[in-house]
């Protein structure tokens, strides 16, 4: 067994207890940490896999920013887990049947010889100083520019979703608004008042006090 | 490489006058945003002359096999333009009155629409992929648009986790088939298909059902319809408008690239899938939308069964059997635009007109109103002079001609049961004392004009149907002989 096999084993066996633990654990906070776990270990297989840069960016991407929000998400929201367990067992028989189902028939399809060496025959290692980064963005603005452009829509959508759903004035908060400060002229905020001059009965008293 | 973007010209269109409302909404006064709107209705109306004035006349791949421009995908296209400008017509009224009309809602509707043209000219998985969730995102954030009412808010997230449910077993089903193919090419993969179809080939079938248990997710067929009835009812009228008519469409167009342009040579399995689909929907829809007393639940129901009818057309496997699935879709939308165009028209500001006790005797106060309901309603049950006869015809006959007999006995069948729930409507229309003394409708003359022109071209159009259904044969060739 050469070391990459080795590291493919050991992150493989990593990424599949981490995976369980993400769905079985009861505290919240620790399913995130456990996903976290996850993600950096699928970011090892990917390295192993000579696709450094997805590796990188899954790691930067996921656990640096997704994963840190997360976090902050399911601190935030005081989140009842025994309300959301609730009817667990009921569908407990139904769920389990599909999902034994659904193991079943993958094992079927994994064991059946469709996926053996021979079909798929080991891939040409890279020769030294090759750049995967520099295939992929080549690859990405030349020949998937189509789906790229759309995904930057969907995200688009996304964004304009979500300040819709989600923004509203409240007339009711005391914000100050900056354009409006900047804007402001004298004569908006000061009124000049000409009025005759009155007389003081008692100017020695203030000047004393 | 040399990128040739002529032929998406109109979806770059469409996507550039989205970000055009989007950024000339900040500088919009709120009663000024009917600007917005009349963009939008210009956009569509523009995108569909396009699509006329650069009809295909053969099959061309783009885009690295991106994308297909063939009959096919302009005929849909034009239709889903002319959908949703109807959509945006209809429900413009009500949405004011909601204070739903603000220009984003516009937005998203555009590029819902852009969502449903690339996966209409989809060639490859990615983009087929990418174009469905771009419909999906859009679809969801409409539903979930009137933000205090909390049947919406539900409507939105059930739709949003089944639809996020049924995304995955696409890509599920897709990452099977790339992995025994080697492509995401549509076409690439037709061909290494055909080479290993053989019954024993599980991976294929593996791939193939997770694929269309996705596509019967999105088109909304028995037992994965769980999600309509109540996004129907729950999105306000308008988003239930949008949702039940052009996405059908392109669901169906999908449904086209996939099965027909990429696995046809399967048929001998999907065949069998998509009759439990088709008759499991005709007999389910059917026979709840009996006991429904809500008039947007019932054509929820309806919906099902008509879907049902539409996967006959698919699963006959011919071209025949295709055009006129092609044609039951186009004449389902139409008359299901119709449907629920009539319950936004009899709304008010504050009031739903979504029971089906609010249609009583509206023969008495609304005459012609109550005149559209019946063509409707006639329409959709299938009753002779009009188009909706013609669509079950043509998909009955394409099934029978694949000596499916029993298929299409059943589908009568379920037609004369789904007959009883259209005609109750028109009993209470026509033969019950008014509910409420008097009625009085807000709507606007172009709702009122263009529901009417709806309704009255779904009977005026019979000398039509040859053109349309040779149209719409002439649509399935391209696909079909592309090969």
């Amino acid at each position: 067994m050469t070391f990459t096999q080795l590291a493919f084993y050991f992150f493989a066996t990593v990424l599949i207890f981490a995976a369980a633990m993400v769905v079985s654990i009861r505290n919240p906070v620790k399913a995130a940490l456990f996903l976290v776990l996850a993600f950096f270990s699928a970011a090892c297989v990917w390295i192993t896999l000579e696709a450094e840069f997805l590796a990188i960016v899954l790691v930067l991407v996921y656990v640096g920013a997704v994963m840190v929000l997360f976090l902050f998400v399911v601190m935030m929201l005081d989140i009842n887990l025994a309300r959301m367990r609730e009817g667990f067992g009921e569908y407990l028989p139904i769920g389990g049947l599909i999902a034994v189902l659904m193991v079943l028939e993958i094992a079927i399809v994994l064991t059946s010889g469709g996926f053996g060496e021979e079909q798929f025959p080991r891939p040409e290692g890279h020769p030294a100083g090759f750049s995967d980064t520099k295939e992929l963005g080549r690859l990405i603005y030349t020949a998937y520019v189509y789906p790229f452009e759309l995904a930057a829509v969907i995200l688009l959508v996304a964004i304009v979703a979500a300040i819709a759903l989600t923004l509203r004035k409240r007339p009711d908060t005391k914000y100050l608004d900056p354009a409006r400060q900047v804007t402001v002229k004298k004569a908006d905020r000061l009124r000049v008042v000409k009025m005759p001059a009155e007389k003081r009965a008692d100017r020695t008293t203030e000047g004393e006090a | 490489m040399e990128l040739n973007i002529q032929p998406i010209l109109p979806e770059i269109f469409i996507c550039a006058m989205a970000c055009v409302i989007l950024v000339l909404d900040l500088y919009l006064k709120p009663e000024r945003r009917t600007i917005a709107y009349v963009l939008t209705v210009m956009t569509l109306l523009v995108a569909a002359g396009l699509y006329w004035q650069d009809f295909a006349t053969g099959s061309a791949v783009y885009l690295n096999g991106m994308f297909i421009k063939d009959r096919f995908s302009d005929v849909v296209k034009i239709a889903i333009c002319l959908l949703s400008l109807l959509v945006f017509v209809y429900s413009r009224e009500y949405i004011k009155a909601r204070d739903l009309f603000l220009s984003e809602y516009f937005v998203l509707g555009l590029f819902a629409v852009l969502g449903m043209m690339v996966m209409v000219s989809a060639g490859h998985f990615l983009a087929l992929y990418l174009g469905l969730e771009l419909l999906s995102l859009s679809l969801y954030a409409m539903v979930a648009f009137q933000r205090d009412s909390s049947v919406a808010t539900e409507a939105a997230m059930k739709y949003f986790v089944l639809g996020a449910l049924g995304s995955a077993m696409l890509l599920y089903g897709m990452s099977i088939i790339y992995g025994l193919t080697g492509s995401l090419d549509i076409s690439v993969v037709r061909g290494i298909v055909a080479a290993q179809a053989a019954p024993d080939n599980v991976i294929l079938v593996l791939g193939l059902v997770f694929i269309l248990v996705s596509l019967a997710f999105k088109i909304g067929a028995v037992p994965f319809h769980m999600w309509v009835p109540d996004v129907y009812h729950g999105a306000p009228t308008s988003s239930t408008l949008f949702v039940s008519t052009a996405p059908k469409l392109a669901g169906f167009a999908i449904i086209i690239r996939l099965l027909v342009g990429g696995l046809e040579d399967l048929h001998f399995m999907w065949r069998d899938m998509l009759i439990v689909l088709a008759v499991l929907s005709m007999l389910l829809g059917n026979l709840i939308a009996i006991a429904q007393t809500n008039l947007k639940r019932m054509l929820a129901y309806s919906a099902i069964s008509h879907m049902g009818f539409m996967l006959l057309g698919i699963l006959a496997g011919t071209p025949n059997g295709y055009s006129a699935g092609l044609f039951y879709g186009l004449v389902y939308t139409f008359m299901g635009l119709g449907g629920f165009g009539i319950v936004v028209l009899l709304s008010r500001a504050g009031y739903e007109a979504d029971e089906l006790d609010d249609l009583r005797g509206l023969n008495q106060s609304h005459p012609w109103y109550a005149f559209l309901i019946l063509i409707f309603m006639f329409s959709m049950a299938g009753v002779p002079p009009t188009l909706g006869f013609f669509a079950k015809l043509s998909v009955i006959q394409a099934v029978i001609d694949v000596e499916l007999t029993w298929l299409a006995v059943i589908a009568v069948l379920f037609t004369v049961i789904g007959a009883f729930y259209y005609l109750r409507v028109i009993k209470l229309v026509y033969f019950d004392p008014p509910a409420v003394a008097a009625r009085e409708i807000s709507a606007t003359a172009d709702l009122r004009v263009l529901l009417s022109a709806n309704a009255v071209a779904l009977v005026l159009l019979l000398p039509m149907v040859g053109p349309i259904q040779e149209m719409c044969t002439q649509a399935i060739a391209s696909v079909v002989g592309a090969f």
